[in-house]
């Protein structure tokens, strides 16, 4: 089961705000979740090593050769507010 | 010749422009009237690129006249709106990038064009192709065509859609946990998701990297076997695209099934299936058995398993995936911003629906400190299990079947209340993407006038089996020829 308070302290890891009326209906869908997935308990995996990847072994590496063009324009286009070049934030050092 | 007259398939379309019956102009002005006559029923686009399909269209009626067309030149398609396509909006079906236009197309998009093939338009999924009913898209659900009060299925339902109501000959899907097959079962298409690693993921809008996979949803075993082709490739942009010879999957269709070996899992065909299905699926292994293929009843345990440890997996991915949406690069981001942290916090909370940010949440907390080894590190264990269930298997099957879906398609807003019903659609599905395998779903039969679907499952990187055995059932049949009767 998760409480309120630990689902507000996963927004904050994750970056999302939520509204306090939010809380008690994510709390019981996560936790809902949580019941579904706690039936792999069940299943005795003592001596098995983890799979992180269906491809064994791991994905060749290519190259350490520059291959990208500057592209710089292109995908300051789609930034939300740039200014001579740099991505805008709001001042983060007072 | 009228509107009508034209093919349905990408075969037929294929040899009535090589034998110059109409142009590529004329199939692509056909499809365009089709999607505006019939998709405000559907919904299964959120973009439609007239001028540029038309223009792409004219290049290669201008390329066959010069003697240059291949086999799928002039042919319209779709793309999943999770495919990048350069100048031309990729949504993901998301708020956070309704303003999105990549400057680069996906690889998937590039060998597509290359080929020849023309695209009309970026079709609807679940948002960030997180969904098994295409219900959590920001622009609003698809609809199925042989019941428009029923969901496509997800993610890649307005793919489905759109194939099965016959606007498409083709279009790409997504496939981390079933959303290639689950909606070309309810939607009654054909639907491969190949081995992991068979097609490029560069450009394609990551949820779960170690599950995605791109493929082919069309009418006919044949027609996925031609678009694959031209699909897939080792490509130096994705370090986890497979370095394996190129291949014909259309070589092997024209083989008989004498002496195939079919596995039926006995975890697949157990009491929870519903009765309805299982009678139409006995019909269907009777048919492949008429064909020559002799049965193996198997056993996959862990597979039980498959649904809780997907669903920690593509989580716990997800949620280091989607971190890049901090509304500072691209995408959305909220107004006036107290801060650097209200900017991140509240641009993410516009810009995702509920159903992603459940799964982030649930990502992070089975990534988190104290809860790794219990959720994530045990989920990436019964991976291995299932993995090995499906490996021990193939030493004496050649192919794997059962249901795609535990039921036929359910009605829009039937399962939106509770999460954890929704995900057990997926029940048959999430297996074949923890163990990287190939699978496919096609038409076999009618429940109440909605479509089954037949899951096949085969070895890894042997997909040409798959849609072998698939080409010949569909000889046999005629499921795949059904077509639903929209109503105005």
């Amino acid at each position: 089961m998760l409480e309120e308070a630990q689902v507000q302290t996963l927004a904050r890891l994750a970056r999302i705000a939520l509204e306090p009326a939010e809380l008690p209906s994510l709390a019981a869908q996560l936790s809902r979740i949580l019941s579904l997935v706690e039936a792999m308990e069940a299943v005795d995996t003592t001596g098995v090593e983890p799979l992180a990847h269906p491809l064994e072994p791991v994905p060749r590496r290519r190259p350490d050769a520059v291959t990208e063009t500057d592209q710089r324009a292109e995908f300051g286009a789609v930034a939300p507010a740039m200014a001579e070049g740099y991505y805008l934030v709001p001042r983060v050092i007072e | 010749m009228s509107a009508t007259d034209y093919p349905r398939t990408v075969a037929g379309m294929s040899a009535g422009l090589a034998r110059g019956a109409f142009s590529s102009r004329e199939l692509v002005i056909d499809c365009l009237g089709r999607i505006a006559r019939d998709d405000s029923a559907l919904n299964s686009f959120i973009t439609i690129v007239e001028e540029q399909a038309l223009a792409h269209a004219d290049a290669a009626d201008a390329r066959r006249r010069a003697g240059q067309a291949g086999p799928l030149s002039g042919i319209p398609y779709a793309n999943k709106d999770i495919f990048c396509t350069k100048g031309v909006r990729t949504s993901c079906a998301s708020r956070m990038l309704d303003n999105f236009v990549a400057p680069y197309d996906a690889t998937v998009v590039t060998r597509l064009a290359e080929a020849g093939m023309v695209m009309v338009g970026k079709t609807n999924m679940d948002e960030f192709a997180m969904g098994s009913s295409n219900e959590t898209s920001y622009y609003g659900p698809c609809r199925n065509p042989w019941d428009t009060s029923c969901v496509p299925g997800g993610s890649s339902g307005g793919s489905a859609s759109a194939v099965a109501a016959r606007l498409v000959p083709f279009a790409t899907g997504t496939d981390t946990g079933g959303s290639i097959r689950l909606p070309a079962a309810y939607c009654g298409i054909s639907g491969l998701k190949p081995t992991y690693g068979r097609i490029s993921r560069y450009g394609m809008v990551a949820f779960a990297s170690s599950l995605d996979q791109a493929g082919p949803m069309a009418l006919t075993a044949e027609d996925m076997a031609l678009t694959l082709n031209a699909m897939c490739g080792v490509d130096p942009r994705d370090g986890t695209s497979a370095d394996v010879a190129a291949e014909d999957f259309a070589r092997k269709l024209g083989e008989p099934l004498q002496g195939l070996r079919v596995g039926l899992p006995a975890e697949f065909f157990d009491a929870s299936l519903n009765p309805a299905i299982a009678t139409t699926l006995q019909v269907a292994i009777r048919a492949l058995e008429q064909l020559g293929a002799r049965c193996v009843d198997i056993q996959l345990p862990t597979t039980r398993h498959a649904v809780p440890a997907y669903y920690i997996i593509a989580s716990a991915e997800c949620s280091s995936n989607l971190s890049r949406y901090d509304g500072v690069r691209f995408g959305h981001r909220c107004e006036a911003p107290r801060d650097l942290n209200d900017l991140y916090t509240r641009s993410r909370a516009e810009g995702f629906g509920a159903e992603v940010k459940r799964r982030i949440l649930m990502g992070t907390y089975a990534l988190s400190t104290g809860y790794y080894d219990a959720y994530y590190a045990k989920a990436q264990q019964l991976r291995r299990l299932i993995r090995d269930d499906f490996i021990r298997a193939f030493a004496d099957v050649d192919v794997i079947v059962g249901p795609t879906a535990p039921s036929t398609a359910f009605g829009v807003g039937q399962k939106t209340a509770d999460p954890v019903e929704m995900y057990l659609s997926d029940i048959y599905t999430t297996a074949v993407n923890l163990a990287g395998l190939p699978g496919l779903s096609i038409p076999a039969g009618f429940v109440h006038g909605l479509p089954v679907g037949l899951q096949m499952i085969g070895r890894h990187f042997d997909e040409a089996t798959l849609l072998q055995v698939a080409h010949r059932f569909q000889l046999e049949t005629d499921w795949h020829q059904h077509t639903p009767a929209l109503k105005d």
